[in-house]
């Protein structure tokens, strides 16, 4: 269990990320703010085009152009990090903090054998002789399960399986021993027998090494198995954010809440997925105040004008007007809530 | 709506689909009838690299000895992992493929229809609504051209006019507007894109429906919107599906019966009910520990080690033998069987569950 008491080893305030061209500005992170402990796993949700993704890459410091930072801080250890130079951006990754991507193939280059990119990321960044970094990089590749990792290590990319590539870009994320993980849709691209797996390894690694895990994932399977808090995005915004326990049982957010019900599961009714109408709106049209409340069954007046901040929701926070007890007498009138459609 | 002829054979005692969704216990009149398709495929070297390096040729065997009936108006979901071959057998049944060895046959239909490569595909009577709604519709296309493409080939209506009242119902019964047919698919999201793609498969009226992972590239809440509605067309068309996905519960949402492949043979066959509540196979429940659920949480997953072997390797035996803790020196020798539980008289009853597996039948597990 995670101990909230300890001091937050990212914390992420206000941030903003817009995408300029000459002639709009969008905005794709709009005023978001969470922190992680230390050995804490974070899950961030959301359906395409949310932004998860353009968080992760704000924090790691790899935000592609017209992508641009445009307020707010991004603090590691309480050291700002968002405003560094790239030089001093590129010694921070890797070594406090490095990133998975949903396929391993691209994070890993064909050319050199993995025992070889192993052993340049950890001579870079912990300053190893050859020999050392090479026993190294056979510990790690058989600290994430894989078999006979002394002859592995000098195989080539392509004769690893789906499964042992995402293993050996996990021990490629781990070889600078980072304090933070950004995992960007680490087992998408897996089996499920696989995915299993890697979320287990994910999961030990982050218990025996103390680190934290940015977990980017649309899938809320994952998410439940694997993270202790949640952030749930909607249109480049935080809408819940909380332990995932709460999050998972009892969503606060109606969008939560409509994401939650039309998983399929493997138990229960199995007639008629509850459906959210209509689909998140694109950057260029999001509505006003709540981004949400086109979709929403309980919107009323002021959802339409003003935009709702997050807002104490039992354990978690929600960024919805419901939660606001200034308000319970707009909301008191019958909803016509979303139902099964068949 | 639909303007086909009923199977005059069929439409007696064909079980429809109650409202609630549920199976009728009645067995179904087969509307396709798979028997031991085999699809080999030749993955070999170029011919120079083979008489350089000396090696021979090298098959794989994508799809191995597959039976299987989907009755009339049932949805039959396939499910596994991938390269499994549960695609290659949605690509032999709406003839994209043909069969290496077995034979696919339309039953309730006359003989001469029943030769292969013959006009079922031509005739729009078999379609598919493909994984990637991205790569599936053409980009320089209008929404009105893709879905009125499959009327104007088959010259189901000739007159202009009355193509674009048609496209329009078929837009509308998706739950896209008349405005959309003169969108190009770039202009669509990938939920309503794959709605287009659904719309263009009932466009000829199709008997049946192959289903090719339709909802793997979609976001959960689009997910749920598609899968309510391509349940709602079987429903009202009468389609006969085959519904392919590598996601249990999305499978358990939309059929009827469910086959489990692994490695190109169906290990385990059963309704949908039966599958999920007591599954059989050591795969079937292997799959089933490894999917997330939200209900169960912390409840470690018991994930089997080991990964899908090689298809150009595949073990002898039964070949899940190496990820199997049942595994005995049966089954790494004889090739399983896939074979009803309990026969219950000549007729495939619907509830009875088939597996191939020796354990099982040997009543080494329960």
């Amino acid at each position: 269990m995670i101990q909230r008491h300890h001091a937050a080893l990212l914390e992420v305030r206000n941030l903003r990320v817009q995408l300029e061209s000459r002639r709009v500005t969008l905005t794709a992170v709009d005023d978001i703010s969470f922190d992680i402990a230390a050995g804490e796993i974070l899950g961030v949700v959301g359906e395409s085009g949310a932004g998860k993704s353009m968080t992760g890459s704000a924090i790691i410091g790899l935000l592609e152009p017209p992508g641009r930072i445009t307020g707010g801080q991004i603090l590691l250890n309480g050291r700002r990090i968002d405003n560094l130079s790239a030089d001093e951006k590129r010694r921070i990754r890797g070594r406090e903090i490095s990133a998975i991507f949903q396929d391993p193939l691209t994070s890993l280059d064909p050319l050199y054998s993995v025992g070889r990119q192993l052993c340049e990321t950890i001579q870079t960044h912990l300053g190893f002789t050859s020999a050392q970094a090479r026993r190294r990089a056979i510990e790690l590749l058989s600290a994430t399960g894989i078999p006979g990792a002394d002859v592995r290590v000098d195989h080539f990319p392509h004769q690893f399986s789906g499964g042992m590539r995402q293993r050996a870009v996990i021990a490629l994320a781990m070889a600078g021993q980072p304090k933070l993980i950004i995992a960007d849709e680490p087992t998408s691209a897996l089996d499920v027998s696989i995915q299993a797996q890697i979320i287990t390894l994910l999961k030990r690694l982050c218990r025996e090494h103390g680190t934290a895990i940015l977990l980017i994932t649309h899938d809320m399977g994952v998410i439940a198995e694997a993270a202790d808090r949640v952030a749930v995005m909607y249109a480049g915004r935080l809408v819940e954010l909380g332990p995932v326990r709460d999050v998972v049982r009892q969503p606060q957010h109606p969008y939560t809440q409509g994401l939650m019900a039309s998983v399929p599961s493997l138990v229960g009714e199995r007639d008629g997925l509850k459906q959210i109408d209509g689909s998140m709106p694109g950057l260029d049209a999001i509505p006003s105040g709540c981004p949400f409340h086109p979709r929403c069954g309980r919107a009323v007046a002021v959802c339409r004008q003003h935009r709702p901040g997050l807002l104490a929701a039992g354990p978690a926070a929600a960024a919805c007007w419901l939660h606001e007890p200034k308000l319970a007498a707009a909301f008191a009138a019958p909803s016509r809530g979303a139902g099964p459609v068949a | 709506m639909s303007t086909r002829p009923e199977h005059p054979e069929n439409s007696a005692d064909t079980p429809v689909t109650s409202s609630s969704g549920e199976v009728s216990r009645l067995p179904r009149d087969p509307l396709v009838r798979a028997e031991a398709i085999s699809k080999v495929f030749d993955v070999s070297a170029p011919w120079l690299n083979r008489m350089i390096e000396r090696r021979p040729r090298q098959l794989l065997r994508a799809v191995d000895s597959v039976s299987l009936d989907i009755g009339v108006g049932e949805t039959l979901g396939l499910v596994g992992e991938s390269g499994c071959g549960k695609s290659t057998v949605g690509r032999l049944l709406v003839e994209l493929e043909q069969p290496s060895e077995g034979r696919i046959s339309f039953p309730g239909e006359a003989y001469a229809e029943n030769r292969p490569g013959n006009t079922h595909r031509a005739r729009g009577r078999l379609q598919m609504i493909f994984q990637n709604p991205y790569a599936s519709l053409n980009p320089r296309w209008k929404a009105f051209d893709i879905v009125g493409e499959p009327i104007r080939v088959h010259r189901l209506i000739e007159d202009p006019g009355l193509i674009r009242k048609r496209v329009v119902a078929l837009l509308e019964g998706v739950g896209l507007s008349a405005a959309d047919a003169d969108k190009y698919p770039h202009q669509f999201s990938g939920g309503q894109r794959q709605r287009v793609s659904i719309a263009r498969a009932l466009a000829s009226e199709p008997t049946l429906l192959v289903c090719d992972e339709p909802t793997s590239a979609l976001d959960v809440s689009a997910q749920a919107q598609v899968l309510n509605l391509l349940r709602r067309v079987q429903r009202e068309h009468e389609l006969t599906c085959l519904f392919i996905s590598h996601d249990l519960a999305v499978v358990r949402h939309v059929s009827d019966r469910v086959g489990v492949m692994y490695l190109g043979r169906i290990v385990e066959l059963a309704s949908v009910r039966q599958l999920f509540a007591s599954p059989r196979h050591p795969y079937t429940r292997m799959l089933l520990d490894a999917v997330p659920d939200l209900e169960m949480r912390g409840v470690p997953r018991t994930g089997v080690p080991g990964e899908v072997p090689d298809p150009l390797a595949t073990p002898g035996g039964c070949a899940f033998h190496p990820r199997c803790p049942y595994a005995n020196l049966r089954c790494r020798s004889e090739k399983p069987a896939l074979l009803p539980l309990q026969v219950v008289g000549k007729e495939m009853v619907a509830s009875a569950a088939s597996v191939a597996c020796h354990a099982v039948h040997e009543r080494r597990i329960g």
